[in-house]
């Protein structure tokens, strides 16, 4: 009763322009039209200027990283790394997620966040295919990495995933020691050609996941006797070791405490610039700290994408405005 | 407040009910190894009576000078044995005494004369093993006539008790005080490893493919029921396709261990299977979902991780699975197990029989000397399984890791 209350929006509430179709619009201009697409999202923030009705949940003016959202790095004509394009995905006859189009760029944080069961997960594993592990599961539209279309028959499964890395809500480090959890992956590629040469990736794995000198003298430990954050810290090592290009993170922190969430938060800004990232939250602050794009999704739909900065401080649609002011989700 | 004490109440009494449970099983258990016990172990010992034999005056016509080398054994075998015991017998002890040594004393003294042959020019005292008759009652359970002779051997000290090794070294004879389980444990341990060889890996890869391959549909979901349903199938139905498949269409040898452990496969495999699969489900998503996520193909999943992890519980359902096989008979006598087999199989491929057919024949005996041979028997079919298990506990313990 109390949630209703809250929910003045009813979810069916048409939206004037669904930023999908925007973003399909401007697929359609070519790829290097793309920021002309966001400018012009831009634009429609003046009819919804609904940010003063409500203080924000986060205090934008704190958060530093915001504002360094690399605005010449983003208006230079790039293609992503990897865009979707009206992406659907059904289970048996459900229709979990409908018209979804993103980009990723290489070098930026990109932070899906929206309320449980609004299908920001279930995208998230589109970008590498681990929907296939689902029998029901059916996904339509158009995925791609480096222009290749990652959802064809084509696509060799076991590459794509090698090529783009994923880290789990849950830390879920094999139960062996904590070498093997890393060498795993270089191992079944064959990245090694010696022994030395794993020990090398081993340890720049670890040393870029910030856990080389917590873990260096246990090397043969079990990686299931480290604590929650070292764990998670282990499987970002091991989703490192195979020398991804992208890394997807589904709500990478959730299981955390503050302390071992504030060093992953760390983590990725470290690791921004090297690999692209995806990043599932449900925690708002998070996505404002970590990420420079955010997109927001609401019962399956993208409702809006754009620059985190002008996600929560000039929201266009107004069901991001009531999520992001804590009206619901 | 009455409500608490209630509570209380009831827990008291089901903390007593499952206390009564345990207790009884307990009862139940000490009960069946003191029986075995006390019936048993004087299957492990036999009596032994003196004999002073003048080899001169008996009629064994051998030449000492002759037996030397690997066919001395066979010449002696060739010489009336028993009758110059029992010769020897009735000179020491009288015309009564003509009957009162086993069979296998001629192997002792065959054993005497191959280790020196000099003792055929004189006369030797041997310490022989006594007929099944007088061992009854020198144990206390013969007959009166016989019974008669142990008071007379023991007042000349002739009489004495020894560890039984023929029981651990011979195998089946028509004399009870000759027989011995080696044939029937060699037919055992041939038969299960042959069992564990074909129904492991099989049952191991059924379950592995219908848990992580196999579309859930309704053709696996029916393959799932068919396979329950056989693993309740009864024990001697296993044994009449056994006979069909293996013997009457394959014509594979009768009575081997090859077929038994065949048949016995097939009788395993649905419950390994049922605890391969269970296993696997206990296996968390969230592994194969990591290593799925660093670029492993399904096949790398399944066998770098998910059935490592998963060895534990297999294991334990093949230890159920081989146990219930080890103690099998029913399906065994379908096959032709059941056969008097004097000589231990050399082979998978030769005549033996196994040991709880072996326990069986023994029971079915009338001569009351195998009355203890088959509680002797029945503990070393106890001590052969709790090896065995033993064994397959501590390879699970091994492979158990935590996650």
């Amino acid at each position: 009763m109390d949630m209703k209350e809250k929910q003045p929006i009813t979810p069916t509430t048409p939206v004037p322009t669904t930023s999908s179709a925007i973003a399909a619009e401007a697929k359609a201009k070519g790829p290097s039209t793309a920021e002309q697409g966001e400018s012009q999202m831009r634009d429609g923030v003046a009819a919804h200027s609904a940010a003063e009705q409500a203080a924000p949940l986060v205090d934008v003016s704190k958060l530093e990283n915001v504002q360094d959202a690399s605005d010449e790095q983003i208006k230079t004509n790039r293609e992503p790394k990897m865009s979707a394009d009206r992406v659907g995905v059904f289970y048996g006859d459900k229709q979990a997620l409908k018209d979804v189009s993103i980009k990723i760029y290489d070098d930026l944080v990109t932070a899906f966040i929206g309320p449980s069961g609004c299908g920001k997960s279930t995208f998230l594993r589109c970008l590498n295919r681990m929907n296939d592990t689902i029998p029901s599961a059916r996904v339509t539209g158009r995925i791609e990495l480096d222009g290749d279309d990652i959802t064809s028959s084509s696509m060799d499964v076991v590459q794509l995933r090698a090529r783009v890395g994923m880290v789990f809500q849950k830390p879920n480090p094999f139960p062996k020691s904590i070498y093997e959890n890393v060498a795993y992956g270089p191992r079944i590629h064959g990245l090694s050609k010696s022994k030395t040469e794993l020990d090398g990736i081993v340890e720049t794995s670890l040393k870029r996941a910030g856990l080389w000198d917590e873990v260096k003298d246990r090397l043969q430990e079990s990686g299931t006797a480290l604590s929650g954050g070292q764990q998670q810290r282990l499987c970002i090592a091991r989703a490192i070791a195979v020398n991804p290009e992208v890394i997807l993170m589904d709500e990478p922190c959730s299981a955390l405490d503050p302390i071992a969430t504030a060093k992953i938060e760390e983590l990725i800004h470290e690791l921004r610039g090297r690999y692209a990232i995806a990043i599932v939250t449900h925690n708002m602050q998070q996505a404002a700290r970590v990420s420079q794009r955010t997109a927001f999704f609401h019962l399956g739909e993208l409702v809006e994408y754009g620059k985190t900065s002008e996600i929560f401080t000039n929201p266009r649609q107004q069901r991001t405005q009531d999520y992001i002011t804590g009206r619901y989700g | 407040m009455r409500q608490l004490r209630g509570r209380y109440a009831a827990e008291r009494r089901f903390r007593a009910f499952g206390f009564i449970a345990v207790a009884l099983s307990v009862a139940f258990l000490a009960f069946l190894l003191v029986n075995m016990a006390s019936k048993g172990l004087g299957g492990f010992t036999r009596y032994e009576a003196s004999l002073q034999i003048n080899f001169p005056q008996t009629d064994l016509f051998l030449d000492p000078a002759q037996l030397h080398g690997p066919d001395a054994a066979q010449t002696i075998a060739g010489a009336d044995l028993s009758g110059a015991i029992s010769k020897a017998a009735t000179a020491a002890y009288g015309a009564d005494a003509a009957n009162i040594f086993s069979d296998a004393a001629t192997t002792v003294v065959t054993n005497a004369i191959v280790k020196d042959p000099q003792i055929l020019t004189g006369s030797t005292t041997l310490w022989l093993p006594v007929a099944s008759k007088i061992d009854v009652a020198a144990k206390g359970d013969g007959e009166a006539a016989s019974e008669k002779l142990v008071s007379e051997f023991n007042q000349k000290h002739a009489l004495r008790r020894t560890f039984n090794s023929d029981f651990l070294e011979a195998s089946d004879a028509t004399d009870p005080s000759a027989v011995g389980v080696w044939g029937a444990l060699k037919g055992s341990f041939l038969t299960i490893i042959v069992t564990i060889l074909l129904a492991f890996p099989i049952g191991v890869l059924a379950a592995v493919y219908l848990e992580e391959f196999a579309a859930k549909n309704r053709w696996t979901d029916f393959l799932e029921v068919s396979i329950n349903n056989l693993a309740a199938v009864p024990s001697i139905i296993f044994g009449l396709l056994g006979l069909a498949v293996f013997l009457d269409f394959m014509n594979l040898p009768r009575s081997a261990p090859l077929v038994g452990g065949l048949t016995l496969a097939l009788m395993t495999f649905p419950v390994i299977v049922i605890a391969g699969r269970n296993a696997i489900k206990t296996v968390p998503p969230s592994i194969r979902d990591a290593a799925l996520g660093v670029g492993a193909s399904r096949m790398q999943v399944t066998f770098h991780h998910v059935l490592p992890l998963a060895l534990p519980g297999i294991l334990t359902g093949t230890i159920i699975g081989v146990a219930r096989a080890l103690g099998e008979t029913a399906p065994l006598l379908m096959i032709g197990m059941r056969a008097f087999v004097a000589a231990p199989p050399g082979g998978i491929t030769d005549p033996a029989t196994v040991l709880p057919v072996q326990i069986f024949l023994w029971s079915d005996e009338v001569d009351r000397g195998f009355v203890e041979k088959t509680s002797a028997a029945i503990i070393v079919l106890l001590l052969f399984m709790l090896v065995m298990n033993g064994l397959a506990i501590y390879l699970r313990n091994r492979f158990e890791r935590r996650w």
